[in-house]
């Protein structure tokens, strides 16, 4: 059977990238041919303004070279404009008179720039600011000793521009219609800081000043505005603007408003045509920057993989402006208007302003900041998840560090960082060597510098730097992660949908998960798989066996693997209250099986460090002889319940907060979380048990119980926010079930509480644990009854099994 | 029957190491040697594999990963390893020993070089 055919028009980034995307899912399902009317193979088109400041050469914005397209089998037509598609007999032909039948044709034209239509606009010197060429205009301009450089413009493509040229020794008027810069990115008060600080670069501007003409006879002379003043030019570059490029499809019928129209399956009117880029509309918008483009790409190579399941509904973007040295970024729509209220920060003398307008839901609308951007990408993502930040307001503006933070080397801002800086402290990746993958291997998204890098792969609390390196390294306009987060990289689905799919669909096994949801690798991977084990047995505990090989191994093994390859055992101490016999049981075990370190946890537990595996069965069978149980020390499972005396010795106890923390460790062992779970109580305010920073956390007063939740020590310093007051134990039992269960069926897996609720927001929590009384009882109940299946000790379930099956014994030992 | 080829099979000494069914699928069990462990693997379709139990990144035990298709994940860092070539999957480098396995009548063998069996 031979090959159907897929016809490309433009050899772009967006078009070249739903190329690689199919190509990843598919690859042989098409034969493939691409045309481009510019005589290059596919380079980064961000990154042309370094080009044009000698930063980068061109050979190093390259994307897919030659070889590419030969290695993947691929017709590339360069310097070939298509000027007519035959859309019944499905034949595209160019310029040149080539010709390409297709099955399905792709258009990605892309955009053109705006030409502002005075007299002199074709003048030799006059050069728009989108290509190869127009770089090599104006770098010949600058290097033939010409002097005086007019741009017209001053957004984002204006101000690169006039940098460049300035770069290039040469003198730079900016004219700019209106009397703000970047007037749609930002807002007046930082727009004259930006404009200042140009101005001390050696920039000069013109607002609100209207061309009239361009002058010269046989090149460009001069610039006239409408007022009838003039300046000198050797060099007009126009930067006022793009328009998709939507000629050729206006021309073949296809349906076209400011883009080409197109579905939320990148389809166009004409089902076998898709549109993906800037030339494309959707829902009305014609998207200008790369992570949008991306996104397109990525849904429209699944439909043309016949897979037909992703849909692209819109992004949310974020603009960050690539002239060495200013820090400028500006997400979402900061307009104001009627019940949005702003937050400012301005410190003029430092050059530094934030600005953060929020919505009547108090969710972040839109975002302007200039001098101090380095919590810009945790405000667009508080934006983007439409995150409640009434609980964060009073610091918000401070930033993200401000909200307790440790292990990042105290830096923040990624732009400022020297190359030999620690970003990944888990991983030791400096920032040298992230810029340099990215540079080299032209990544483009976080995951991918994950997967090049390794950096942000373990805890990651350096997302957030790596995120800024990429911004500050790609410039122009990376705009963070796609709106929706695929779980892993076996599909495009986001945990929500695949825990929806799982509750309204009964799914009840892994298999029936992939398969519904169309996954790419038939075992999945080692992300998705432990996560979708956790989904199906917190939805339907009664009903699904647990998959232990989906499990990580500390889960399955029921021990905690260390470095060297051996275990670590944590018997379960209630309350973290034990007894002389206890202890001596545990130092038999110790002793019997040769454990060669002993050590008191932070959770007031004793952990046997150094056990082979194949001694686990037996020093478990020991330690439930002496009435012990596993601790789930290793799992994202409840952990410990921290104690302090409270009452019953203490002089300021107030509660019986060991007791309370017995009974709220017998309620809760056993259960299997998104992360790992804490508990504390402490006896009174003083708060000896640290119940502050726990994911559940009970501090007793006279009066009763304060029930705090969403705490954490480790990568993130986080205290609790205080949930409710209660006056008994009961309540306090019934208050901790519903808020783990809440968790329990929300939260996505590996986010610990205190995450989900940033996410989530607090208001969310109170509204379900503490406000609806009758929402409450029945999330506590539905915990009870998932214990029923959760509560039963693994070492003593293993331990039976173990005489069956030999797992934890080598194989075969050969002499 | 599932077999590895080895252009060097020649040299290779055939040992037996036990029964397919007590290798649980998408799971694996070690084999203990004196020149370091070997991890033998089964798969969902039974296929079998064997590498020596060390992740070329920090030397984790691969036999305690997560077995995909023909892979596995190292348990410390997550690294990915083909089970038939024991090369890391890119953009990871590095490689583990890879030894050639066949299963007969239930039977699991791995083969090893004469000098090391």
């Amino acid at each position: 059977m031979s090959k159907r055919k897929l016809v490309v028009i433009g050899n772009g980034m967006a078009g070249v990238r739903a190329v690689e995307e199919l190509l990843n899912l598919a690859p042989d399902l098409y034969e493939i041919t691409i045309f481009g009317a510019e005589p290059h193979v596919n380079y980064n088109r961000i990154l042309l303004s370094p080009v044009l400041c000698g930063e980068k050469s061109p050979a190093d914005i390259i994307l897919n070279d030659a070889d590419w397209y030969a290695g993947h089998g691929i017709t590339l037509h360069t310097g070939k404009r298509v000027t007519e598609v035959d859309r019944h007999q499905r034949i595209v032909r160019a310029d040149d008179g080539t010709e390409a039948p297709y099955d399905r044709l792709l258009l990605a034209t892309g955009s053109d720039p705006f030409i502002i239509p005075v007299p002199g606009r074709d003048l030799p010197g006059v050069a728009t600011f989108r290509d190869f060429k127009d770089v090599d205009t104006m770098l010949a301009a600058a290097k033939s000793g010409k002097r005086h450089a007019v741009v017209i413009g001053g957004g984002l493509l204006g101000l690169e521009a006039a940098n460049g040229l300035l770069k290039q020794g040469m003198d730079v008027t900016v004219v700019h219609l209106v009397q703000a810069l970047m007037e749609r990115q930002l807002d007046a008060p930082a727009s004259l800081l930006l404009q200042r600080s140009l101005e001390q670069r050696g920039l000069h501007f013109r607002m609100g000043a209207q061309t009239e003409a361009i002058l010269g006879e046989t090149h460009v002379t001069g610039v006239r505005f409408k007022d009838g003043t003039e300046v000198p030019a050797d060099l007009v570059v126009m930067a006022v603007g793009i328009r998709p490029n939507v000629s050729l499809a206006k021309q073949m019928g296809l349906h076209c408003e400011r883009g080409v129209v197109v579905s939320d399956t990148m389809q166009t009117y004409d089902p076998a045509i898709y549109a993906v880029g800037e030339c494309a509309q959707h829902r009305g918008i014609a998207y200008g920057l790369v992570a949008p483009l991306y996104e397109q790409a990525k849904v429209c190579a699944n439909h043309l993989a016949g897979l037909g399941y992703a849909r692209y509904t819109g992004s949310v973007t974020a603009t960050k402006l690539k002239v060495t040295g200013i820090d400028l970024f500006s997400a979402g729509d900061f307009s104001g208007g009627e019940g949005t209220h702003d937050i400012v920060f301005q410190d003029p003398g430092r050059g530094v302003y934030k600005r953060l307008v929020l919505d009547e839901h108090n969710c972040i609308k839109g975002s302007v900041l200039y001098g101090d951007t380095g919590d810009g990408a945790w405000y667009f993502q508080l934006l983007r998840e439409r995150t409640d930040v009434s609980e964060m307001r009073d610091m918000l503006l401070f930033g993200q560090a401000h909200l307790g933070d440790s292990g990042r080397g105290g830096g923040s801002n990624a732009a400022s960082l020297p190359d030999t800086a620690e970003i990944c402290g888990c991983n030791g990746v400096c920032k040298g060597t992230i810029v340099n993958a990215i540079v080299d291997k032209k990544l483009f998204t976080l995951e991918e510098v994950r997967a090049h890098t390794k950096a942000s792969s373990s805890c990651g609390s350096c997302t957030g730097l790596v995120e800024q390196i990429l911004a500050s390294t790609l410039g122009g306009d990376y705009s963070a992660v796609p709106s929706k987060k695929a779980l892993c990289r076996c599909t495009d689905h986001s945990h929500d949908e695949v825990r929806n799919a799982i509750r309204e669909h009964h799914l009840t096994t892994a298999e029936q998960v992939r398969a519904f949801m169309n996954w790419r690798n038939a075992d999945g991977c080692s992300s998705c798989r432990p996560a979708i084990n956790y989904y199906l047995i917190a939805t339907w505990p009664a009903e699904v066996s647990d998959d232990p090989q989906s499990r990580f191994i500390n889960e399955r093994a029921h021990a905690n693997i260390q470095k060297d390859g051996t275990y670590s055992v944590i018997p379960r101490i209630w309350g973290g209250v034990t007894t002389a016999g206890e202890l001596r049981a545990i130092a038999e075990v110790a002793e019997k099986y040769a454990v060669p370190t002993v050590k008191i946890t932070g959770g007031q537990r004793i952990d046997l460090l150094g056990v082979k595996k194949e001694d686990l069965p037996g020093m478990w069978a020991d330690l439930n002889q002496a009435g012990f149980v596993s601790g789930h020390a290793y799992g994202k499972a409840l952990r410990t319940v921290k104690t302090c005396v409270g009452k019953e010795w203490c002089r300021f106890g107030t509660q019986d907060s060991t007791g309370l923390g017995i009974d709220l460790e017998k309620m809760t062992w056993g259960t299997w979380t998104p992360h790992k779970v804490k508990l504390a109580v402490s006896g009174c305010p003083r708060n000896c048990a640290e119940a502050t920073i726990k994911d559940f956390g009970v501090v007793c007063v006279d009066s009763g119980y304060e029930l705090h939740v969403g705490g954490n020590g480790g990568v993130k310093v986080r205290a609790t926010d205080l949930l409710c007051n209660v006056k008994t134990e009961a309540e306090v039992a019934e208050y901790c079930a519903a808020f783990l269960q809440l968790y329990r069926e929300e939260a996505h897996y590996l986010e610990r509480t205190a995450p989900w609720i940033e996410r989530v927001g607090l208001a969310h929590v109170k509204q379900h644990v503490v406000e609806d009384a009758e929402g409450r009882r029945k999330l506590a109940e539905r915990f009870y009854e998932s214990q029923r299946y959760a509560q039963i000790d693994p070492w003593a379930q293993l331990v039976e099994q173990e005489r069956d099956s030999h797992q934890f014994a080598p194989l075969q030992r050969l002499a | 029957m599932s077999t590895t080829q080895n252009p060097a099979a020649d040299a290779l000494q055939w040992i037996e190491v036990g029964a397919l069914e007590a290798i649980p699928p998408l799971g694996a069990r070690i084999v203990q040697h004196p020149q370091g462990d070997i991890a033998v693997f089964r798969n969902r379709a039974d296929e079998v594999f064997a590498l020596r139990d060390r992740c070329p990144h920090r030397g984790g035990p691969l036999s305690q990963g997560i077995v995909c298709e023909r892979k596995v994940y190292c348990p410390l860092h997550n690294m990915g390893i083909a089970l038939d070539t024991g090369q890391a999957i890119a953009p990871d480098e590095g490689e583990t020993t890879c030894f050639p396995t066949r299963v007969e009548n239930g039977r699991v063998y791995i083969a090893l070089h004469e000098a090391t069996a």
